[in-house]
């Protein structure tokens, strides 16, 4: 089985999803002729012609509104934000039209629409180019929400999503996107070329969005991640010693509760880790569902490791977002606790 | 150091307020047939001048008169000038029916009949609108159901859309109107998608853009003009110009430029504007607008001079911010009464029968509202299950939603 680094799982998914529905087109600024500043998108005009991939203006409400005119027309629209912190000229576009048109139009008009962006730091991109920006897409009825932490997941879960027969938000951990960890580090962890999971299947295939997955057993406590963190996660349960359950969630929404719940009322404890800020993150919604379902079987408080509420700093990555030492100190105290 | 003078902020106001007296001395409007007709494929550059200019057709006497006559048969003319009819009557029925209680809120189009209706008449079946909330005429002249569009208003159960949306936010795939949003502009940029997607597949519809003059300051309206641009997408640009965005009047979303079509200059597109008072006018100008595009020649901005004779909505009182006499002040007259007086001018019509014809309407009119009262209104009446609103917002229900069903009871 081929191995390949996230960007190249991506591309992958994209020729499959291509060459398989005529429908799908794919836009972006740089998208076309560069291929995207990160490369996901490199070839594709070469290969399907300029009608099936193209550079657009550097328009973001633009990108998407003319995205959900295609996708109404009847298309399969696939479009790249090149960073997550620039969605935001195009967020009344996602959340108030695209979200919002099946149900509105009672079906009448839908709104089959991928839109991927590079998410999270880990680059030294400052606060223009780190963000993540999950809980605001999860928030809002109508959409689905994506982020996968390996390059089998990316490629399967892209496919899936651009089948899909509604608007996703699809969320690219860029630090993942050469390999875990890729670049700067407080400790190194396993790369693609090693790691069974950079394996990528030929052709078509798909990772059904709302399913999560156990990344590595365990019996003392679940740990909840998704995206970068599932690296820590993994990480940190070496460090600290304590046997941890590592669950990647890969879909935010819909949420695979099934697995959240039946992993916590093994384990007792939960600590959940994200990159994005603390305050109304996704880890807040996460530990309320715990709460709400697993309420009895808790042997202590859920534990939430996540980035800092400040805007994201350019020079000191690692002070802001959790690593693996925050995340073990956190899973030794809920042991204790 | 010379001395200077402290900045002071321009905040443009309107000529008159309420109890001044009303003044369109502003606005220059041509003798009727004076504007040239160019050919479809003429050059932006060459044409730049109609942009400031206004194309009319129908002058004082009723006749059609310059290059931009002759587009419609009088038979046409008269199911043009039905159309507006029904428009108006319709637009007088519910909004008596939301004095009366039967919905909550109502938007007319008084005064800017012709626009749509006209319009309408240009397109093809499988072209597609993104229209505001200020065109039913593309429905009612595209031989939309005048009951269902009741329905929608008053959310009972046969609303199309399931009382989800707002009183006026239609939509209907079939006759080619998108689905309204509330949110201001957001359609622009998505018609001109459409058309791109239409070109993509090498299709021959269009799409029609729809935006009101004060909405043309939303960022989208922009985005819409460099993306319609940029990929000579098959779209019509339309902007209705009926000079009041709710309180607000249309010069503080223009500036200080000469016109709103002006604003399709620095992207290329060729801007006319459209005297929407005449039926005839916008008739011709959509027929030519909507040729360009579908000869793959680009888009058309148009703008419509026009003025909104009622209300923004049922709950605006235009009393507040401008004189009660300037609706009657409108120098370019009535759309349904110009239209009347050509069609009577050249023997096609005639006051008796359009008296007739007004009654006739009305019972038209009449006998849609009983058969949608039958279904109910939004206070009164069967109501839809309330499953309903848990439907259609995935194609298929995750299992959070399922959960939020059964724990309200359905």
């Amino acid at each position: 089985m081929p191995r390949m680094t996230m960007i190249e799982a991506i591309r992958d998914a994209h020729v499959v999803a291509m060459e398989r529905d005529e429908n799908v087109v794919v836009f972006g600024e740089d998208v076309g002729y560069f291929g995207g500043v990160f490369r996901c998108t490199q070839g594709l005009q070469e290969k399907f012609g300029k009608d099936r991939c193209f550079d657009s203006p550097i328009n973001e409400a633009g990108i998407v509104g003319t995205a959900i005119g295609m996708a109404a027309y009847g298309l399969r629209p696939c479009v790249e934000i090149q960073f997550a912190d620039y969605v935001y000229p195009a967020y009344d576009q996602i959340v108030s039209e695209a979200a919002r048109i099946r149900h509105r139009s009672a079906g009448d008009f839908t709104c089959p629409l991928t839109v991927r962006m590079p998410t999270g730091g880990g680059i030294f991109g400052g606060q223009t180019h780190s963000q993540s920006p999950e809980a605001l897409f999860t928030h809002v009825s109508g959409l689905k929400v994506v982020m996968p932490s390996n390059p089998h997941d990316a490629k399967g879960l892209l496919i899936a999503s651009i089948e899909d027969e509604n608007p996703v938000i699809f969320l690219e951990p860029k630090r993942l996107y050469n390999g875990p960890f890729d670049g700067h580090h407080d400790k190194p962890i396993i790369p693609w070329s090693k790691h069974p999971l950079g394996e990528v299947p030929a052709g078509h295939y798909t990772v059904p969005l709302g399913k999560a997955v156990v990344r590595r057993e365990g019996s003392a406590v679940t740990v909840l991640a998704y995206g970068t963190m599932v690296y820590v996660a993994e990480a940190a349960a070496e460090e600290s010693g304590v046997d941890a359950e590592v669950i990647d969630l890969r879909t935010l929404h819909p949420l695979d509760l099934e697995t959240i719940v039946a992993s916590v009322k093994k384990t007792g404890r939960c600590v959940i880790v994200h990159e994005a800020t603390l305050t109304s993150g996704f880890g807040a919604e996460l530990a309320a569902l715990v709460q709400e379902h697993c309420f009895y079987h808790l042997e202590a408080p859920i534990r939430r490791v996540a980035g800092w509420d400040t805007p994201y700093p350019h020079a000191q990555e690692w002070t802001y977002f959790p690593g693996p030492a925050r995340l073990a100190a956190a899973l030794t105290d809920v042991m204790e606790g | 150091m010379a001395e200077t003078a402290p900045l002071r902020l321009n905040v443009p106001e309107p000529e008159v307020r309420p109890g001044g007296k009303p003044d369109f001395s502003n606005v220059k409007i041509p003798k009727a047939g004076t504007v040239d007709r160019p050919p479809v494929d003429v050059a932006p550059a060459d044409i730049r001048d109609m942009a400031y200019s206004i194309i009319r057709v129908l002058n004082r006497k009723g006749e059609a008169v310059g290059p931009w006559s002759g587009t419609l048969t009088p038979e046409e003319a008269l199911s043009g000038l039905r159309d507006m009819m029904r428009v108006r009557a319709f637009d007088r029925r519910m909004l008596m029916a939301q004095r009366q209680g039967k919905t909550s809120f109502y938007m007319q189009c008084l005064g800017e009949e012709a626009i749509a209706c006209a319009f309408r008449k240009a397109m093809e079946d499988g072209d597609m609108n993104f229209p505001t909330y200020r065109q039913q005429g593309l429905l009612i002249a595209g031989g939309y159901p005048m009951v269902d569009m009741m329905n929608q208003i008053y959310s009972n159960t046969h609303d199309p859309i399931k009382g989800r949306q707002l009183p006026v936010m239609y939509s209907s795939k079939s006759h080619g109107f998108f689905t309204i949003s509330g949110n201001l502009a957001t359609q622009f940029v998505q018609a001109v998608g459409w058309a791109m997607a239409s070109a993509i597949r090498h299709d021959t519809k269009i799409a029609a853009a729809w935006i009101g003059d004060g909405s043309t300051a939303e960022s989208d309206f922009h985005a819409g003009l460099v993306f319609a641009s940029t990929y000579k997408a098959p779209v019509v640009l339309n902007i209705v110009n009926n000079q009041w965005a709710i309180s607000t009047f249309q010069g503080i979303a223009r500036g200080g430029s000469g016109t709103f079509a002006a604003r399709g200059h620095g992207f290329g597109i060729p801007s006319l504007r459209v005297d929407g008072n005449d039926y005839l006018a916008v008739h011709a100008v959509a027929k030519w607008a909507t040729e360009r595009a579908r000869k793959n020649l680009g888009p058309v901005l148009v703008e419509y001079v026009t003025y909104r004779a009622a209300a923004h909505s049922t709950s605006d009182d235009p009393s507040a911010y401008r004189p009660k006499e300037e609706t009657d002040a409108w120098p370019l007259g009535d759309p349904v009464e110009r239209l009347k007086n050509h069609l009577v001018a050249v023997g096609a019509w005639s006051p008796e029968r359009h008296k007739q014809a007004e009654a006739e309407i009305d019972a038209e009119v009449l006998a849609a509202q009983k058969q949608a009262e039958s279904y109910g209104t939004l206070h009164s009446g069967p109501k839809a299950s309330p499953r309903d609103i848990f439907e259609d917002v995935y194609d298929t229900m995750p299992p959070n939603l399922r959960r939020q069903r059964q724990e309200a009871g359905y």
